[in-house]
């Protein structure tokens, strides 16, 4: 790394690390709106290595964040102690497990449940796993809207609520921290944690895609029969692209359901994977800055559209308001960058071109 | 004995209806490999327009049978000429685009469609009129109404149409030419935007009808009442075999009877463990299931030709 890369690195390093205290001065809203972007970033990256680089398009991507948020949702709240009484009767003071259980715990589960729909599912072709995956993302939503009879687990439509922060260390991510004579509130500790492990699968995406496993996903991608022929065992390699993707879903499950103290399915629809897969693709697909600028754009943008909602709804006598103008404009972006840029505002570079791309020249 | 028959005809007219979806799906698929995820905004529109039309002609006194015709003819229009559009505007100039690209495109037009029909007609549901007799005739001890017995006659006359269509008339050939291979087609004198065109029009005729009966079948219209049937006549189009035209029909009536049936008896089967209100669950799960048995679908010979 020569110098000038070297200042850049430094200089963006403690530009991340500045904002949320820049940001701070305007209220937590403008922090949490942050948050969840870099939430939406850590989702999209997960995504990124199973469309992007496996190429195996998933439209239940979702499903595997549901099952994260619901797992922290059942371990840190007293909705499980509430409803089994033995369970009440082995754990007085409840279940709460720190950060460094949760979060592994979370990846395995969403691991596995990745791993699990991929076995059945992945000797299909391309339209036809779309749609499994899709259904396989709405049967979740609907057990998670269900399972509240005869054994009350979900707690139906109205969600699990009174859910833990976070805690490490004797450190309580809901309780402002004070250090060195500064006082960082909740969301601000939050967004330290986000940029964090975001880093990290940045880190983990970018060292996957240069390994041996990154180029036969990338093969498999561009021509699997070829792959096959070269010799890589594309059954695995397609599942552990499940697998290693679900598990980014489940992390960002579990910071998710603590950040907000609540869950409920609503949170867990299909519009939210198309959401997820459109801020992959926008991006760049297949590029991890593009599918970070992507998700960036797609989280934050409509959320700062909330603050210009009630006047607008009254101009327009209800017909438009935050909510539908955001919905408008996603759907507005996902038909225009299309047209304009069908690979993305970010493409990756060249070498990894694609069979459309190919034919091209 | 009673119950069974009651489902049977539920299962029936549900299944014609996802039938008239799928073939939508079907037809775009097997001509430029696009899943058009806002076939099923069409029915939405469909359904919405008829209301407006017929909301508006209530108070001249016409007939209720006239009225309901009208208001299909008005829904058809509108449907060929926004089908037309969408794929004019989203689809067309991507056709060598990369894969994934008309597929948020198809997404984003969803999106876009739904939010629409939100800002149009506002997001509340509102009541369909009922125009036709709504007295229940029995038929060996289950009963069937009037509507359900036109959505079957109408439903079979469509198919039987289309089916004249593609395999009688020189658009079908073409139609056939084109999903077979496109650029020899073109080579043959088929001009291929012609025959997309002509598809998505065709397309947009069977969702506008199907939308029609929807609203009149369940009495209710709202901007999001296109989404499930789209998702469900999706999987019954792969559930037949995407791309075929017969599969469609058969997963379509199969997807229906199995809803019903499920709906109907999953409760008692399982000790009212699990009730009826998994019923969506029934769809993906039997795709799952056949998919993973005939990955094809179940009338599908056409096998990966494309990576």
């Amino acid at each position: 790394m020569n110098t000038k890369k070297l200042s850049v690195f430094l200089a963006s390093a403690v530009g991340l690390v500045l904002v949320p205290l820049f940001v701070q001065q305007f209220g937590d809203g403008p922090v949490r709106i942050i948050d969840l972007a870099l939430l939406y970033v850590l989702l999209a990256l997960g995504l990124n290595i199973v469309v992007g680089y496996a190429g195996l398009l998933d439209l239940g991507y979702v499903a595997f964040y549901a099952v994260g948020a619901y797992m922290f949702a059942l371990l840190s709240s007293p909705q499980l102690t509430n409803n089994f009484p033995a369970l009440a009767a082995a754990f007085p003071n409840g279940l709460h497990l720190p950060i460094y259980v949760v979060i592994p715990l979370g990846a395995l589960l969403a691991g596995v449940f990745g791993v699990l729909l991929g076995a059945p599912t992945l000797k299909l072709r391309g339209d036809y796993l779309a749609i499994v995956t899709l259904g396989f993302g709405e049967i979740i939503r609907v057990f998670l809207l269900n399972l509240q009879y005869p054994y009350n687990i979900t707690n139906g439509p109205q969600g699990i609520g009174q859910i833990d922060a976070l805690h490490f260390f004797g450190v309580d991510l809901s309780v402002p921290l004070h250090v060195f004579g500064y006082t960082l509130p909740s969301v601000t500790l939050y967004y330290y944690l986000f940029l964090a492990l975001v880093v990290l699968s940045v880190l983990i995406c970018s060292r996957l895609e240069d390994s041996r496993i990154g180029r036969a996903w990338m093969a498999i991608r561009e021509d699997e029969i070829a792959a096959k022929a070269m010799g890589i065992n594309t059954r695995n390699m397609k599942l552990l692209a499940f697998g290693m993707g679900a598990t980014f879903g489940g992390v960002s499950g579990t910071l998710f359901a603590s950040f907000q103290g609540f869950v409920s399915p609503e949170s867990f629809s299909l519009q939210e994977s198309i959401t997820i897969v459109a801020m992959v693709v926008l991006g760049g697909i297949g590029n991890i800055p593009g599918v970070i600028l992507g998700a960036l754009l797609l989280a934050a943008l409509p959320e700062v559209l909330r603050y210009v909602g009630s006047p607008l709804a009254e101009m327009t006598d209800g017909r438009l308001d935050a909510s539908i103008l955001r919905q408008l404009l996603i759907a507005l972006a996902m038909i225009g960058i299309m047209l304009v840029r069908p690979r993305g505002l970010w493409p990756s570079p060249e070498h990894g071109k694609s069979a459309a791309a190919g034919s091209a020249k | 004995m009673d119950i069974l028959l009651q489902q049977l005809i539920n299962g029936l007219v549900l299944g014609a209806m996802y039938a008239l979806v799928a073939l939508g799906y079907t037809m775009v698929y097997g001509i430029i490999n696009l899943i058009n995820f806002a076939h099923g905004e069409i029915l939405m529109v469909g359904g919405l327009v008829s209301w407006t039309v017929i909301n508006a002609l209530q108070d001249y006194g016409l007939p209720g049978w006239l009225l309901l015709i009208i208001g299909l003819i008005c829904a058809i229009v509108v449907c060929t000429v926004l089908n037309f559009l969408v794929e004019k505007i989203a689809y067309r100039p991507l056709r060598n685009a990369p894969r994934l690209a008309p597929l948020i495109t198809a997404m984003g037009m969803s999106l876009l469609l739904q939010t629409l029909a939100m800002i149009i007609w506002k997001p509340s549901p509102k009541p369909y009129p009922l125009l036709l007799p709504t007295d229940p005739i029995a038929v060996g001890g289950a009963v069937i109404t009037v509507t359900q017995i036109l959505i079957l006659g109408i439903s079979v006359a469509v198919l039987a149409a289309l089916m004249w269509l593609v395999h009688r008339t020189k658009l079908g050939r073409a139609m056939r030419a084109t999903a077979e291979n496109p650029k020899v087609a073109s080579l043959m004198g088929v001009k291929p935007d012609l025959v997309i065109s002509a598809t998505f029009v065709i397309g947009a005729v069977l969702a506008a009808v199907a939308g029609v009966m929807w609203a009149a079948n369940y009495g209710t219209v709202q901007h999001t009442m296109g989404f499930m049937p789209g998702l469900k006549a999706f999987t019954a189009a792969v559930l037949g075999g995407i791309g075929n035209l017969a599969g469609a029909m058969v997963g379509g009536v199969l997807l229906g009877l199995v809803e019903s049936f499920g709906a109907g008896y999953l409760g008692d089967l399982t000790g009212d463990v699990l009730g009826s209100q998994y019923v969506d669950i029934f769809a993906f799960a039997l795709l799952i299931i056949v998919l993973t048995l005939r990955p094809s679908g179940l009338l599908g010979e056409r096998v990966a030709d494309r990576a």
